[in-house]
């Protein structure tokens, strides 16, 4: 651990955040087991926020047990950034799905810079309506482990990051 | 997804994530270099930090491999993921990983579409158990209009509108038209055509069909609101009997209007739309569906219609029947086949699942051939006004087709396009042979 931990999001993960295309979700199973799945990171500023369509609920109904989990920044071709750098986020997370249908919306701004063709299938969403009843993952970030060069047989940076400021 | 074909698909991927839970409990996912030996794969040693380590050997941990292509200004594609379970033995300079179980998705391999049809039962138990918790149905929204679009499959409505208009034109030829009668007419066809949709719907998802496709298109594999949870089976199948209904009160009507002999014809056509799916006869199941659509939506509505404007039968309207019945047959037969799979699953034995694709091909051929002599045999026997070869225009449309099944037999959504220009073939030529026939009428 560094002995100056940020109280946020470090800048240089934040960024990351910003222009990942995909990280690797992994929540805890229930039989203790990780299971991991690739999905599109969205960063508020305050959270990392995922949506998840109830078709694919296996980890909406592993992160109601077990709220504990981690997000891998780990791919050159989804993360465009440069220099590159990958980082591990490990966090609380919570499920929100008050309203599966349009809930979501609150993300879709977020969501559609890393997608833009999401605008489009929205208009045939008739055609696939499970696939649009969805949940927000919201991650509170705990601990953030950044490799700034991407080279993970270097130790890390590790930042804690401090509740109260966040 | 066997460990074998796991390790297989390796090669595309540039690392892997490694992840294991850590004695806090939570999750730590660490990317690293790695290559497959044999059947287990070396990893470049990685460092998380020390209270994580050291990682004892023989330790059960994941590996994830993922790859998207990033696609500017539209999002991404090329989603591929593996993720193995197994055991990590980081004794030595390399660690190496033996993995025990494998799951994942290639969207190259598996179609996303397909890919949440598949999820389907998955996303059914969540909001079931979201019920539960709730006390209050947690199901997926849409609105009453667009419900009723996607359950009654409102644009295949072209396959009745066309013989209707058909069999008024023949009549409008001979000098009869009262548009009351047409309108009626049109009805109580459009009733019997949407009451047909939703039984089939009905019954499919009685006998599995629609449970078990997981390649729907929008032309096959019926609409599929029962088994999104939309709508249940028992409101699905009131709905049907409230087409019925209206069907059979316009036909009683439009008997009353012009004379008992449309009842015949009539109840015959209401008998095949149920019993095109219905137990016990399940006309589509013994591969005899084609024929019943060809018969209801060619010479059943061409004559009843045309009777109904004129009071009487005529071999005219007949001969106009056959190139409509044969292509009206013919999107039925060619939407069969992105459903043939799990149409054999369910026991539904159609004319595509009991024969070869060459055979299938063959058949759509030689149907589309019978369609164009049908209509210039009619118009050489002058049985046909001379303009209705009009139609002919359609051949190329009908070669393109062709060429787009034999090409896409079994990638269900390629096939798509020719599907719909199937459907477009069948309006189109029904449409210009009415037309012809309307343009004939100065002449005849």
């Amino acid at each position: 651990m560094t002995p100056d931990s940020p109280a946020r999001m470090p800048e240089q993960v934040a960024r990351l955040l910003d222009a990942a295309l995909v990280a690797e979700l992994t929540v805890i199973d229930q039989g203790g087991e990780p299971r991991t799945d690739p999905l599109i990171p969205l960063w508020d500023g305050e959270h990392i926020l995922m949506t998840s369509s109830v078709l694919f609920s296996r980890k909406l109904e592993d992160i109601k047990r077990n709220p504990c989990v981690a997000v891998s920044l780990s791919d050159p071709i989804g993360i465009l950034t440069e220099p590159f750098s990958r980082a591990t986020i490990q966090g609380d997370a919570r499920v929100l799905e008050d309203d599966l249908h349009d809930g979501w919306a609150s993300v879709l701004p977020l969501w559609l810079k890393k997608e833009p063709v999401v605008r489009n299938l929205l208009k045939f969403r008739f055609a696939l309506p499970l696939f649009w009843e969805r949940s927000v993952i919201e991650i509170k970030p705990r601990r953030v482990l950044w490799w700034c060069n991407g080279d993970t047989r270097l130790d890390p940076e590790i930042f804690h990051i401090d509740e109260v400021a966040v | 997804m066997r460990v074998v074909e796991g390790l297989s698909r390796l090669g595309v991927f540039t690392h892997a994530v490694l992840t294991l839970i850590a004695d806090d409990g939570y999750p730590v996912s660490v990317a690293t270099g790695f290559r497959v030996v044999d059947d287990t794969i070396e990893l470049d040693p990685v460092s998380v930090g020390e209270w994580f380590l050291p990682q004892p050997s023989g330790s059960k941990v994941h590996l994830t491999f993922s790859h998207i292509r990033p696609r500017p200004g539209v999002g991404y594609d090329e989603r591929n993921y593996v993720e193995f379970a197994g055991i990590l033995d980081s004794s030595a300079s390399r660690w190496r990983f033996r993995p025990a179980s494998a799951r994942g998705w290639a969207e190259s391999d598996i179609p996303f579409l397909e890919l949440c049809e598949r999820a389907l039962p998955q996303g059914r138990r969540y909001l079931a158990s979201l019920s539960q918790e709730r006390r209050i149905e947690v199901k997926p929204r849409m609105s009453r209009g667009l419900l009723f679009f996607v359950a009654t499959r409102l644009p295949f409505l072209t396959a009745t509108l066309v013989p209707v208009v058909l069999g008024v034109a023949a009549a409008a030829y001979e000098r009869h038209f009262n548009f009351g009668l047409a309108a009626l007419t049109l009805a109580g066809g459009i009733a019997v055509h949407l009451g047909l949709n939703v039984a089939n719907d009905v019954f499919d998802s009685l006998s599995g069909a629609d449970e078990q496709n997981v390649n729907p298109t929008m032309f096959s594999g019926g609409s599929r609101v029962i088994q999104y949870g939309l709508i249940s089976l028992r409101q699905m199948a009131a709905l049907s009997v409230v087409f019925y209904g209206i069907a059979a009160a316009s036909g009683l009507l439009l008997v009353v209007l012009v004379g008992p002999g449309l009842l015949w014809l009539g109840l015959a056509g209401i008998l095949i739309s149920v019993f095109y799916t219905a137990p016990p006869i399940r006309l589509v199941h013994r591969g005899l569906g084609e024929i019943a659509v060809a018969l209801g939506f060619g010479p059943i509505m061409v004559l009843g219609a045309y009777y109904v404007q004129t009071g009487h039968y005529a071999l005219r309207p007949l001969v106009l029947s056959i190139p409509v019945a044969l292509l009206v047959m013919l999107i039925l037969y060619a939407n069969e086949i992105p459903d043939r799979g799990p149409d054999a699953k369910a026991g539904k034995r159609t004319l595509v699942v009991r024969m070869p694709r060459e055979t299938v091909i063959s058949g759509y051929v030689v149907s589309v051939a019978l369609a164009y002599i049908a209509l210039v045999v009619g118009v050489v026997l002058r049985l046909l006004p001379w303009p209705t070869l009009i139609a002919l225009v359609t051949i190329p449309l009908a070669v393109q087709t062709t060429r787009g099944l034999r090409r896409d037999y079994n990638d269900p959504y390629a096939l798509m396009p020719s599907l719909q220009k199937n459907i477009l073939l069948h309006l189109a030529t029904g449409v210009l042979m009415a037309l012809g026939t309307l343009l004939a009428i100065p002449f005849g």
